[in-house]
């Protein structure tokens, strides 16, 4: 009570003193922006604005020659590099959607009355902060064709589990289903989150009115951790569309081209020297992740908001 | 109150162990395997445990490279994660408590830092043009700046729970914005900060793109990049690869048993409100 009464006695005197002295006494600074503002704008808004000029260029790193659009024209002709446009659309989506399902029955399930919650919990959420190369470098043992303990535990049951890294059709998905191993966790955290936030009314009265487990879900709990999905899909795709290092990790792309990314493909032409082609490549990236994300956010908060 | 689905649990349980805890067990057991055991891929119980001399192995290869490699990481993530918490946290003070027409635009660089993808060579230019390409210090900016938009958004809001009354408090007492800000509010958003030096942490201990393109060179790696080089030198030698990555996992380890609600704290911020 005292306190407050200082406060507000401090409060009257600011006010009563006059308005120009309190504007030179303002506690805020622009000042405050400024080593934040010099070190993001050189490193990340200055190499995002010039990587459009760049896109455009023959680029070693000591001189570049403008070419004009010469290198989406390749990058859009070579079967090699559009394919990675595809992969990486395939990737993202497939890995957001299972992560959205998996986790929000993962978060379901660890919400419930459960023996081990704690160590379910936990036991589900530290490969998010193991080492993504050392997840990759593990699985791509654990997925060998016909060594690997996948496939021989699948052996023992009397199947004989595919070439998940070597075959050309599976390898992307392959990389995608240790992606969702990995990055699971933080799913079901958010979906976590979500759901104990969720008032216990809502769960009285759907029991008063004779409410089952799966009308609890689709009434109750689907709507109201909206916000939960809207977060996982949105940070999920983003980073399922930037990914690079799993896919780098197990396969760098192969076999032949069938999991490059736009990624993988930015880091394989500025192996080769190809600059120019790379930036291309990262402003593609660019627009794409953009062009997605974006209008998807926006209609996601909007429905948000109506219901 | 319900009661406890046993069924449910066992199979929970049984699939966890199978699913989550079998490859760390693979990891740990290659580990200590000789290296003919280790390149039969295989799940089984080592016949000859050869823990510690894999573990002189892996550190004393490629001239103590790993060892170099940690304290890289370690000066990386210890200068990267302090400038980043810092300058974010004035960031979103300001940013908070400041009302400006520009608000609008900062807020929208701080989204466009957290969705965009770096354009990589173009960044690799403005560092060779300063002289910081294939520098730490270089790469510690660059962290610092891919970094610096997810905490500012976890300090920003945060911020907005504390009273401006204190900010007025302060001044009247006569301080200026600098030792405001210092000394009244920074120490109040400890657990803020600490969520976001562990979260970021974490990030930029096992960042392995950004040391690969902005930090190149075996005098200079990182650790993550020494998983990298072992797995191709010693493409049959698994038991140290595993080892090393044994290695590499024990500081984010140590983050999750002491930080675990830390973490969940800022990983989760933001999906409530969305």
């Amino acid at each position: 009570m005292a306190t407050t009464t200082v406060h507000r006695s401090a409060r009257t005197r600011s006010d009563a003193s006059a308005a120009g002295r309190v504007r030179a006494h303002s506690p805020y600074t622009n000042w405050f922006y400024l080593p934040a503002a010099v070190i993001y704008g050189v490193l990340f808004l200055v190499p995002t604005v010039i990587a459009f000029y760049f896109s455009l260029t023959r680029w070693s790193i000591f001189d570049s020659k403008f070419i004009g659009f010469d290198n989406y024209k390749t990058f859009f002709q070579e079967p090699a590099l559009v394919s990675s446009l595809w992969h990486t659309l395939v990737y993202a989506v497939l890995t957001s959607g299972l992560k959205v399902v998996l986790g929000l029955g993962l978060a379901m399930l660890l919400t419930s009355q459960i023996i081990g919650r704690g160590y379910l919990r936990s036991v589900v959420f530290f490969p998010v902060l193991v080492s993504t190369i050392g997840v990759g470098l593990t699985f791509t043992v654990l997925m060998n064709p016909e060594r690997g303990l996948i496939n021989q535990s699948l052996d023992l049951v009397g199947i004989s589990g595919p070439g998940w890294l070597t075959d050309p059709s599976l390898a992307l998905i392959s990389v995608g289903l240790v992606d969702v191993w990995k990055g699971v966790g933080l799913a079901t955290l958010i979906y976590i989150a979500g759901i104990v936030s969720i008032p216990q009314e809502y769960f009285e009265a759907a029991r008063v009115d004779g409410a089952g487990a799966w009308d609890n879900f689709r009434h109750i709990v689907l709507p109201l951790a909206r916000p939960a999905t809207v977060t996982v899909i949105i940070l999920s795709l983003i980073g399922g569309l930037r990914s690079f290092d799993l896919i780098w990790a197990m396969t760098k792309g192969g076999p032949g081209f069938t999991s490059d990314v736009i990624a993988s493909v930015i880091y394989k032409q500025y192996q080769a020297g190809f600059y120019g082609l790379s930036t291309a490549g990262n402003v593609v990236l660019f627009l794409v992740v953009t062009a997605i994300i974006l209008p998807l956010s926006r209609f996601l908060n909007r429905k948000e908001v109506e219901l | 109150m319900p009661r406890k689905n046993f069924a449910l649990s066992a199979v929970a349980i049984l699939l966890s162990i199978v699913v989550f805890l079998v490859p760390f067990a693979f990891i740990l057991l290659t580990a200590m395997k000789t290296r003919q055991e280790a390149s039969l891929l295989d799940f089984s119980w080592p016949t000859q445990f050869r823990f510690v001399q894999n573990f002189i192995d892996v550190v004393q290869a490629r001239d103590y490279m790993l060892i170099i490699a940690f304290i890289n990481s370690t000066i990386l993530t210890v200068a990267s994660v302090t400038l980043m918490v810092v300058f974010g946290a004035m960031v979103a003070f300001t940013l908070q408590r400041k009302r400006s027409r520009w608000n609008g635009l900062i807020n929208g660089f701080v989204l466009a830092g957290l969705i965009i993808p770096p354009a990589v060579v173009p960044t690799i230019w403005v560092l060779q043009k300063a002289g910081l390409f294939r520098t730490l210090p270089g790469l510690i900016l660059v962290e610092i700046a891919f970094g610096l938009a997810f905490v500012i958004l976890l300090f920003r809001a945060f911020i907005g729970t504390i009273p401006r009354e204190l900010d007025e408090a302060a001044v009247i007492d006569g301080a200026g914005p600098a030792r405001l800000f210092f000394r009244v509010i920074l120490p109040l958003l400890k657990p803020v900060i600490v969520t976001s030096i562990v979260v970021q942490s974490v990030a930029v201990f096992n960042d392995f793109t950004n040391p690969l393109y902005f930090l190149p060179g075996d005098q200079n790696a990182t650790v993550q990049l020494t998983l990298y080089n072992f797995s191709s030198q010693y493409n049959t030698q698994y038991n140290l690869l595993f080892m090393n990555i044994l290695l590499i996992t024990i500081p984010p380890l140590i983050m999750f048993l002491f930080f675990n609600r830390q973490i969940v704290a800022g990983m989760t911020s933001g999906a409530v409100k969305g």
